[in-house]
């Protein structure tokens, strides 16, 4: 991750609301500081949500889908009395979603050149954009299986490295989720105190 | 009170920027409005029956800002306008106080929706007609988040979404013909508990494969409204209901039927969850895996019944395979793009070709199958005469299919192969072989027995008379 989307992620987590009425200032700094100077071009700089739910809320919030990675990016709630191994688990969910979210704006933008492959297909074969009732031109399958075939030949080595990724990431953020619902529950069954 | 709080958070500097804050503000002042209702209404219609137009401007003016506003007045709520407007209030005053104290301790009128908002009298500024566009854009996003939170109400059809319940109730379907197919005696206990159990295992690798496949889902328009890719519930929630769907449904098999049937189901999961679904990201053979897994429940029905695996239930078993190709490789036709995107590699996708020759032929070998079946006992003759009309229809769209190769055909053939599965199962069922020869022997010995009796009885009393 470079520095930019870094500098997101730690402004992100930072912002996540709290349940305190001192924040809602620090959430707005936090909100407009998202929203200027940040092109959405490149997926590395990513245009994150300026929404910041109301500090009332005791669950997390998740959004719409995202334009460029089609991921909806969800807001974290942070407990007061968070422990250690939960606020292990939230990082990791609000790491492995930028990082997924990295992952696929890259691959939507560099599919989307397919538009490209057909433009210069048509060109080499002569023809227009569109046809004579205007309609666009498309390519027969074979020759869009060509570049589909291409796409994921190329990409091949990079999908599997993802996938290896996602699966390892998935099980911990899983696992973890399943122990820290496990302390809860033990928690409250004891205690019958600060259930969380 | 709650709607206190809500007005001091509203008083904060950033209260612009929650826009959700705001709308949930009105909510919670319309249902406040509602219990009131009454009382105002017959104030407002008191109002409005002895006011003219100009007074009744200002008094829905000022309950339209007395929407956004509710302060704490000496020990009792009330409402005043955000800005002090001295002619409004003295045209109020003129009214009495009577009037004035009901109007300061009545919760807010919901606005009515389509009324214009009036024009503001001078120095009044409007809420939401000035509003700059970037607000009203973070008003409008913000009401596209939603709280990650479960709607018991709702659980049902999320765990029906999640477990793929249609796909289910088919595939629970073909174990039950597997069943009803097999040579034995039928058994209606073993009959349910197969096919509840072969269920439950449907639901436990659907609901695993849908954990496994958020962010390639969420990528493609038929599954973007999956439950775990909208975050109607949380990853570990699925997994839970996997499991609990999954456990029992495997003992039942294994205890209640019989442990191949439990092994068989437990074999099927696996290669659903853990072959088949990453093989979709990696290669073409992936489509072969998953005919496989959509032939081995029938052949659980059959284990069910007999507890063996025969022939006839690996010719059961063939049929589906078979009928896997037709099925899927025209489905897939039409989604080429989206699973190119996903990164899923299909036939559809890189090698067309194979696509579509590969469904045609296993269309005819349909034909071939259906025909082969009496040959191992588990139909008779007929079979193959009445299921030729059907097969032939379907191996004619593959081959229209195989030569147009396109949307059209493609549509065609996957419908057919709806439609077609369950009628070759029913077919098979009524040409099933009987059992007829042992069961003759007795019945014509009891026949003749019966017989002689009757002869016997008729001589005696003929005899007698």
């Amino acid at each position: 991750m470079n520095v930019s989307a870094t500098g997101t992620l730690l402004l992100r987590s930072q912002c996540t609301h709290r349940g305190t009425k001192a924040l809602p200032l620090i959430i707005f700094t936090c909100s407009r500081l998202h929203n200027t100077g940040q092109a959405p071009k490149q997926a590395n700089q990513t245009k994150r949500a300026s929404f910041s739910p109301s500090s009332s809320s005791k669950h997390d919030w998740i959004g719409p889908a995202d334009r460029l990675s089609n991921l909806r990016p969800i807001i974290y709630h942070i407990p007061e009395n968070e422990t250690p191994l939960e606020r292990r688990l939230r990082h990791l969910r609000q790491e492995t979603e930028d990082w997924n979210h990295q992952f696929w704006a890259n691959q939507n933008i560099t599919f989307n050149k397919k538009d490209d492959y057909v433009l210069t297909q048509l060109q080499a074969k002569g023809q227009t954009e569109r046809d004579e009732k205007g309609k666009p031109r498309t390519l027969s399958s074979e020759e869009m299986a060509v570049f589909y075939k291409h796409f994921l030949d190329k990409n091949f080595k990079r999908h599997a490295d993802y996938n290896r990724e996602w699966y390892k990431r998935n099980f911990t953020i899983t696992l973890l989720m399943a122990r820290v619902a496990l302390i809860r529950t033990w928690r409250r069954l004891r205690g019958g105190g600060p259930a969380a | 009170m709650p709607v206190l709080s809500l007005r001091n958070m509203y008083k904060t500097p950033c209260s612009r920027l929650t826009g959700l804050v705001g709308a949930t503000v009105n909510k919670k002042l319309t249902l406040s409005a509602k219990a009131a209702k009454c009382q105002l209404s017959s104030l407002s219609l008191a109002q409005l029956r002895t006011t003219d137009s100009k007074e009744w401007l200002t008094f829905q003016q000022l309950s339209f800002l007395k929407r956004q506003y509710v302060v704490r007045h000496s020990g009792a709520l009330g409402q005043r306008p955000r800005h002090k407007q001295e002619p409004v209030s003295a045209m109020l005053e003129d009214r009495g106080d009577l009037l004035m104290q009901q109007m300061q301790q009545v919760p807010t009128i919901q606005p009515v929706a389509g009324v214009a908002v009036p024009a503001p009298a001078p120095g009044t500024p409007v809420d939401l007609s000035n509003e700059p566009e970037a607000d009203r854009e973070a008003r409008l996003e913000a009401r596209q988040w939603k709280e990650l939170k479960v709607e018991y109400s709702q659980l049902p059809d999320i765990y029906a979404r999640l477990s793929k319940i249609k796909l289910t109730a088919l595939v629970a379907t073909t174990a039950a013909a597997g069943f009803a197919m097999a040579p034995v005696p039928f058994d209606p206990t073993c009959f349910l508990l197969a096919t509840v159990g072969t269920g439950l295992c449907s639901c436990t690798a659907n609901s695993i494969n849908q954990y496994f496949e958020v962010p390639f889902d969420s990528n493609m328009n038929r599954t973007k409204n999956r439950p775990l890719v909208r975050g109607q519930i949380s990853p570990l929630h699925a997994v839970s209901f996997a499991l609990a769907c999954g456990v029992p449904g495997v003992a039942l098999l294994s205890l209640a039927v019989n442990p191949l049937t439990g092994l068989l189901g437990a074999l099927n999961i696996f290669l659903y969850t853990s072959c088949y679904t990453p093989l979709k990201r990696i290669s073409i053979s992936n489509t072969w895996v998953g005919a496989v897994v959509g032939a081995i429940p029938p052949v659980m029905g059959w284990t069910a019944a007999t507890g063996a695996l025969d022939a006839g239930a690996l010719l059961l078993g063939g049929i589906l395979y078979s009928w896997q190709f037709p099925h899927f490789n025209a489905l897939s036709w039409n989604l080429r793009e989206d699973y190119s995107r996903g990164g899923y590699r299909m036939m559809s996708v890189t090698h067309p070709d194979l696509c579509r020759r590969v469904a045609l032929r296993h269309c005819l070998g349909l034909i071939g199958l259906s025909s082969a079946a009496p040959l191992t006992g588990l139909t008779t003759w007929t079979f193959p005469l009445v299921s030729l009309p059907i097969n032939l229809y379907i191996t004619y769209l593959a081959f229209r299919f195989y030569q147009r190769a396109d949307r059209q055909s493609a549509r065609k053939l996957f419908f057919c192969s709806l439609w077609h599965l369950p009628m070759l199962l029913l077919l098979a069922l009524t040409c099933k072989t009987r059992r007829a020869e042992p069961e003759a022997l007795p019945a014509a010995a009891t026949a003749a027995a019966a017989a002689a009796a009757a002869a016997g009885t008729t001589s005696s009393l003929a005899v007698q008379s």
